[in-house]
């Protein structure tokens, strides 16, 4: 029981991140920008969030720190593709480039200083529930707050106006302009959205995961949430779904292997990537349904023909 | 006459530069595989680097490339090192083996230090720590301080260094309790904060109560810290990051060899070597046993100065593998080869080896 509950703790620390830097990534590209910089983003949040909490003492003006790197880096690449037209694919993974270098010079005094840890929150009598208490009232609030993001998110994309001229700039953007609706500027809102969740993952990183700066610390995760993106047919719902899958496989291959079981340890440490792998492509074997959710300018520059 | 004057003085002037050059600074360089700021590997290698610049900094000028990726990538950095006239190159990881041999030969006048390789030339040392001394040790401390009798160890590739590091704790953790058991955790990767604290959550869920890395992040501790259990250091002394937790930590310090190899060019005193350092060089450096009780600090300590004497060897013989056979002599050490090539368990551990 106490095991079980443990294996689902981290498995839940383990899958946030990878949802708070998908949920932005997926209203990015909902409106037809693709960003490959999530990793970058993620990694200067991390830093910028780890060194406000470090400096101020306080893990509320670290995460702001974090959300507010991670936008800032995001307004650059808007500023990049959307004003200058530059190639998104490009500016993405220079962007990372760009997250990389800079985090490093930004964190070079920070390395090897314990940091502060975000609390938990603990509500008296329901935190103490047994078994279920810690798993459901006893997480970080950036816990809470990616399940709130998915969902706000589900609800403004499907259910509102604003979801419906975010979707239909990145269907058709020159449909969109022609009625009038200003293209640049819906890019630049799920941009900048994109990059403040980016930003909050790897505040997540250094603030309640880790906490502490080492360079390089997002470690791949930015580009595992690019692929939930496509995983969940840009949904939001399945979003959460694989980012629970992958993070649920990657906990468990470390879980099996101390069991000693004769299987190559290579082997369970790649499965979270094949079993997402397998995912995909089981859920794009319904054609249909692909294509009526890929944001068919996803990628492609507009430039205004007034 | 002036212009004779000039003349002479501008001939004088060249004549004790190129005397400066060549006697009195000379320039160090070095290659990273990771950013210095990984405080672990790269981290201490920058730190041995730095007390270069301390102890010779009016004789020496140091450079240094990071993050440089094994492979092709490397013998560019190394040569450029060798290019902006630096005369003596460490460089610092296994996979630099080939590229710094390439390059040493290029450049017969530069000396090149390579760490924990195997090849040697005219002009190209190797060095190298015996980790697994260390592990001999917290192995023992780890038998006396674990109450459940099991150890949760993360370890990065199957290389023989990590492999020979488990072998030597589980021979330490044997020689005071038998029936020690240790569960393995494989992570690929010598550094990933996220991943190491899982697998530490993991190990600590599954009846670990003392955890053991050769991963280099400090995660692992700090979940030690969080959850009331204990763990050892790698690397560096994290103590500053555990300070209920650390039990101990392997501390890599290259610092004092750095130093003498680079006098060594100064004074012309260089020649090729291979040196394998253990806790008696100082290469393995043993951080302050803190948060146990004295008598298992009195044993820690006791082991320590043994190995240092070399009064004691972990890897005395006669030891039995996971199969069963039996290998060394007895009353001696294992030969060094078959240290540096260890691919097989010793008896005890319930892992499969990964082949």
């Amino acid at each position: 029981m106490l095991e079980l509950q443990a294996i689902i703790l981290t498995i839940i620390t383990a899958s946030t991140p990878f949802l708070l830097a998908a949920i932005g990534e997926l209203v990015a590209e909902r409106s037809g920008v693709l960003n490959l910089g999530v990793e970058g983003m993620m990694v200067v949040g991390a830093v910028c969030g780890f060194a406000a909490a470090y400096s101020t003492g306080s893990t509320f003006l670290g995460v702001l720190a974090a959300i507010a790197a991670g936008t800032l880096l995001s307004a650059l690449f808007g500023f990049l593709t959307l004003t200058l037209v530059a190639n998104q694919v490009a500016t993405g993974l220079a962007l990372t480039l760009l997250g990389l270098g800079l985090s490093g010079i930004v964190g070079e005094s920070f390395v090897g200083l314990p940091g502060v840890k975000l609390a938990a929150i603990y509500i008296p009598v329901l935190t103490d529930i047994p078994f279920i208490g810690r798993i459901l009232f006893g997480q970080d609030p950036l816990v809470y707050l990616s399940f709130i993001l998915t969902g706000v998110v589900a609800y403004l994309l499907f259910k509102t106006r604003i979801g419906l001229i975010i979707r239909a700039v990145g269907s058709s953007h020159q449909s969109a302009h022609a009625l009038g609706y200003r293209v640049i500027a819906v890019r630049y809102s799920c941009v900048l959205f994109g990059g403040a969740c980016s930003g909050l993952a790897g505040g997540f990183l250094s603030l309640a995961y880790t906490p502490q700066w080492i360079e390089n610390m997002t470690g791949g995760r930015g580009w595992i949430a690019l692929a939930l993106v496509v995983f969940s047919s840009w949904l939001p719902w399945r979003a959460a779904i694989g980012a629970y899958l992958f993070g649920t496989v990657w906990i468990l291959n470390l879980y099996v292997q101390p069991l000693g079981l004769p299987i190559p340890p290579q082997l369970l440490t790649s499965l979270p990537y094949l079993v997402t792998i397998l995912a995909l492509v089981i859920i794009s074997a319904n054609r249909m349904l692909t294509r009526l959710n890929t944001p068919a300018c996803l990628g492609q520059p507009f430039v205004p023909d007034r | 006459m002036r212009r004779f004057l000039g003349l002479a003085a501008a001939l004088a002037l060249a004549l004790s530069a190129g005397g400066a050059i060549a006697q009195e600074k000379i320039k160090a360089g070095w290659i990273y595989v990771g950013p210095i700021g990984d405080h672990g590997w790269s981290y201490q290698h920058n730190q041995g680097r730095l007390r270069v610049e301390q102890e010779l900094g009016d004789k020496v000028e140091t450079i240094f490339i990071e993050n440089v990726a094994e492979g092709p990538d490397a013998e560019r950095a190394i040569e450029r090192l060798a290019r902006e006239g630096a005369k003596i190159i460490f460089t610092t990881s296994f996979g630099f083996m080939e590229a710094t041999a390439k390059v040493a030969k290029k450049f017969p006048d530069v000396k090149f230090e390579h760490a924990t390789g195997i090849l040697t030339a005219e002009n190209m040392a190797v060095y190298n720590a015996r980790f697994y001394e260390g592990r001999y040790v917290i192995g023992q401390i780890a038998a006396k301080m674990s109450k459940s009798g099991v150890a949760g160890y993360i370890v990065s590739f199957p290389i023989p260094e990590v492999v020979s590091g488990i072998n030597a704790f589980m021979l330490g953790a044997q020689s005071v309790n038998p029936d020690f058991k240790v569960k393995v955790v494989w992570v690929n990767s010598w550094y990933d904060p996220g991943k190491e604290a899982d697998a530490a959550k993991v190990l600590f869920g599954q009846g670990a109560d003392i955890i053991v890395q050769h991963t280099d992040s400090t995660a692992p501790l700090q979940i030690a810290e969080e959850q009331g259990k204990v763990g050892f250091g790698q690397a560096s002394d994290m103590i500053k990051f555990a300070p209920k937790a650390q039990l101990t930590a392997i501390v890599d310090d290259w610092s004092g060899y750095y130093v003498s190899r680079v006098k060594a060019v100064l004074d012309g005193s260089w020649t090729t070597a291979i040196v394998w350092g253990g806790i008696d060089s100082g290469m393995v450096n043993i951080a302050p046993f803190t948060n146990m009780p004295d008598d298992v600090v009195k044993m820690a300590t006791e082991t320590t100065e043994k190995i240092k004497t070399h009064q004691l060897s972990p890897f005395t013989g006669p030891i039995t593998k996971q199969d069963g056979t039996v290998v060394g002599e007895a009353g001696k050490s294992l030969p060094d080869e078959d240290i540096l090539s260890m691919n097989w368990y010793v008896k005890g551990i319930d892992d499969q080896l990964p082949q």
